[in-house]
C-alpha cells in the first residue's frame, strides 16, 4: 500500500463545508456527487487551496500552501467550472499556460493530439463549439501531466457522448498514475466510472466508497430525492 | 516577440522622439548658426522635458492599461474609463487649489491619493468578478463624480488665475514642464512599469480564471492589490504633472495584443511602448494644428480616441449578434 498522492485536513468553508478530511490515492478515479449546494465546488477549491475557508493541503508529503508556483506545475492542476475565457487566444496558446510559462511545444501538441483538438488548436477560443472548448481546457489541465488533478464539473453541458468521451479521458489519466477527482452529475455515468464515489449532502462527505455501495438506492433516495426504474430512468422517489 | 521587433520599437520610439526635439523645424538652422548656445538652451530647457514627459505619460498610460485591462478580464477597461485618471486629476486639484499644497511634490501626492480612491472605490462598486456593463457603469459613475467634484473644486478657486491655470492643466499639456518635473515624474512612472511588467506572468495566467491561477499559486487578492497600488502611483503622478490624457490607456493595450497573441499579461510593456509612441505622435500633431494657439494634448487624444472606441464597440456589437 503506497501513500495517498495527496491528502487534506480540516478543508472547511464557513456555511458550505463542514471540516472534512480527505485523501486520494494516485490511480484512481474519485468522481464526486451530489445535489446543487451540497458544497462540491467548495470541497475541491478548498482541496486546491482556492478561495477563503480553512484546511491543509499535503501533495507526495509537501505543504501545497507553500509550493511557489512553478513547483505546482506537473503537481496539482485545477479546471473550473466556470469555461468563460475573456480574451481570443487560440486554443493552442492556452494549453500551453497550463505549463506555467514553461516551453514544451512537444507536451502541447501530445495532449492536443490525444484529445483530437489538433483539427481546431489555431482557432480562438471564442470561436470554438462548448464541446471543443470542454476539450481544449481539459486539455490545459492535462498537459503538464498533474499528479493531483481537480476538475469541477468536467462534463457539464456535453451530449452524452461526449460526457463518456470526457470520462474515459479522466480514466485514462488516472491510470497513467494521477490522483483524479471531479464532481459530476450524471450517477449512472458515476457509478460505471469511478473506482471511488464520494456523495455530498448540506457540506458533509455522507458516503465514501466503490459506487455500488457509495450509490445505494437508500442514500440516493434521502439525498437526490430519485430512485431509478428500470427501462424509465430516475424519477422522483 | 523577437529581438528584431524590439529593435524595430527601439526605432520607432528613437524616431517620434527625434521628430517631437526638432519639429516644428523652422528656424532651428538659422538659430543654429547665430546662436548655438540659445538653440541648446531650448532643446534642452523646452523640447527635451516634453519629450521625456510624453514619453513617460504615454508609456505609464498603456502599461497601466493593459495591467487594468488584463486584471479585470474586460479589453475596455483603462485608467481614464475607470475613472483612475479623474480620481487622480480631483486629488491634484484639490491639494493644489483648495489646500494651496503647490509645491510639485504636494500635487502629485494629491494625484496618486485620488488615483488610488478611485480604483479602491472601483474594485469596491464592480466586485470581484465583474462583467463589462458593471465595470463600464461604475467606472462611468465615479469619473462622473471625480468630474463634478473637480468643477466644485474649480468654481471654489479662489482667484479667476487659479481657475484659469488649473483648467488649462486639467486638459492636459506637456508645455512648459521643467527637466526636474520630468524627472519626477519619471522615477515613479519607472518603477511602476518594472512592477506591472513583473506580474505579467501571473497576469496572463489569470485569463484562465480566477480559481485556476490560484490554484496554479497566484495570490489573485494580492496580485490585485498590487495593480491598484502601483497604477495609482504611476499615473497619478503622470495626471499630477500632465493633467488627464484619455484614451492612450485604452487603446495602446488593444494594439499590444495583437502582438502577443492576445495574451494579456505579457501586452504590459509593448501597450507601454505603443503608448509612449502614441502620445509622442499625438504631442507633434498638437503643434501643427492652425488654431492659432496650442490645442491641449488630451483634447487630442479624446479626439482621435473617442472615435477608435465607437468602432470598437460597434465590433463587439456585432460580434454579439454573431
Amino acid at each position: 500500500m503506497t501513500a495517498p498522492a495527496l491528502v487534506a485536513h480540516g478543508l472547511a468553508l464557513r456555511g458550505r463545508l463542514h471540516t472534512t478530511d480527505l485523501s486520494l490515492d494516485a490511480g484512481a478515479l474519485t468522481l464526486l456527487v451530489g445535489p446543487n449546494g451540497a458544497g462540491k465546488t467548495s470541497l475541491i477549491h478548498r482541496i486546491a487551496g482556492v478561495g477563503e475557508g480553512h484546511g491543509h493541503t499535503l501533495i507526495a508529503g509537501e505543504p501545497l500552501a507553500v509550493m511557489s508556483p512553478s513547483r505546482r506545475i506537473g503537481r496539482i492542476a485545477l479546471l473550473p467550472a466556470s469555461r468563460e475565457i475573456a480574451w481570443p487566444l487560440t486554443a493552442r496558446d492556452l494549453v500551453a499556460l497550463g505549463l506555467g510559462g514553461r516551453s514544451d511545444s512537444q507536451a502541447v501538441e501530445d495532449v492536443l493530439a490525444s484529445l483530437h483538438a489538433v483539427r481546431f488548436a489555431d482557432r480562438r477560443m471564442d470561436q470554438l463549439s462548448t464541446g471543443e472548448r470542454a476539450r481544449v481546457l481539459l486539455a490545459r489541465a492535462l498537459v503538464a501531466r498533474p499528479a493531483v488533478l481537480l476538475l469541477d464539473e468536467p462534463a457539464a453541458h456535453l451530449d452524452p457522448a461526449r460526457q463518456i468521451a470526457m470520462l474515459e479521458r479522466l480514466r485514462e489519466a488516472a491510470q497513467r498514475g494521477a490522483a483524479v477527482l471531479a464532481s459530476i452529475h450524471d450517477l449512472a455515468l458515476a457509478r460505471s466510472f469511478a473506482d471511488r464515489v464520494l456523495v455530498m449532502n448540506d457540506g458533509y462527505i455522507v458516503a465514501d466508497g466503490a459506487p455500488a455501495e457509495a450509490l445505494a438506492e437508500g442514500l440516493l433516495q434521502s439525498v437526490f430525492g430519485v430512485r431509478w426504474e428500470a427501462e424509465i430512468g430516475w424519477v422522483r422517489a | 516577440m523577437t529581438s528584431r521587433w524590439w529593435i524595430f520599437v527601439v526605432l520607432a520610439v528613437l524616431c517620434v522622439a527625434a521628430a517631437s526635439l526638432l519639429l516644428p523645424a523652422t528656424g532651428l538652422a538659422a538659430l543654429l548658426r547665430s546662436d548655438p548656445s540659445l538653440l541648446l538652451t531650448i532643446m534642452v530647457e523646452v523640447r527635451l522635458p516634453r519629450v521625456l514627459l510624453a514619453l513617460l505619460y504615454g508609456a505609464m498610460l498603456g502599461g497601466s492599461g493593459a495591467a487594468i485591462q488584463a486584471l479585470f478580464a474586460n479589453p475596455l477597461a483603462s485608467p481614464d474609463i475607470t475613472g483612475t485618471t479623474g480620481g487622480a486629476a480631483l486629488g491634484s486639484v484639490i491639494t493644489a487649489y483648495l489646500i494651496g499644497f503647490s509645491g510639485p511634490l504636494g500635487v502629485a501626492f494629491g494625484g496618486i491619493a485620488g488615483a488610488g480612491i478611485a480604483l479602491l472605490l472601483l474594485l469596491g462598486l464592480a466586485g470581484r468578478y465583474s462583467d463589462s456593463a458593471t465595470l463600464l457603469l461604475a467606472g462611468i459613475a465615479i469619473s462622473a463624480l471625480a468630474g463634478a467634484a473637480t468643477a466644485l473644486a474649480l468654481a471654489l478657486a479662489p482667484s479667476p488665475f487659479a481657475f484659469y491655470e488649473a483648467y488649462d492643466w486639467l486638459m492636459g499639456s506637456l508645455v512648459d514642464r521643467s527637466l526636474v518635473q520630468a524627472a519626477i515624474v519619471g522615477l515613479p512612472v519607472i518603477i511602476s512599469l518594472a512592477f506591472l511588467a513583473s506580474r505579467s506572468h501571473a497576469l496572463d495566467m489569470l485569463a484562465l480564471g480566477e480559481a485556476a491561477a490560484e490554484a496554479m499559486g497566484h495570490r489573485v487578492t494580492l496580485l490585485r492589490r498590487q495593480i491598484v497600488i502601483a497604477t495609482a502611483v504611476g499615473v497619478g503622478m503622470a495626471v499630477a504633472v500632465c493633467g488627464a490624457v484619455g484614451f492612450i490607456g485604452l487603446v495602446a493595450p488593444i494594439f499590444a495584443r495583437r502582438l502577443t497573441r492576445a495574451h494579456p499579461g505579457r501586452a504590459i510593456l509593448p501597450a507601454a511602448v505603443i503608448g509612449a509612441i502614441l502620445l509622442c505622435l499625438a504631442d507633434v500633431l498638437v503643434r501643427f494644428v492652425p488654431a492659432g494657439r496650442q490645442l491641449p494634448i488630451g483634447v487630442v487624444t479624446a479626439l482621435l480616441g473617442a472615435p477608435f472606441f465607437l468602432a470598437l464597440v460597434l465590433r463587439m456589437r456585432l460580434e454579439w449578434r454573431g
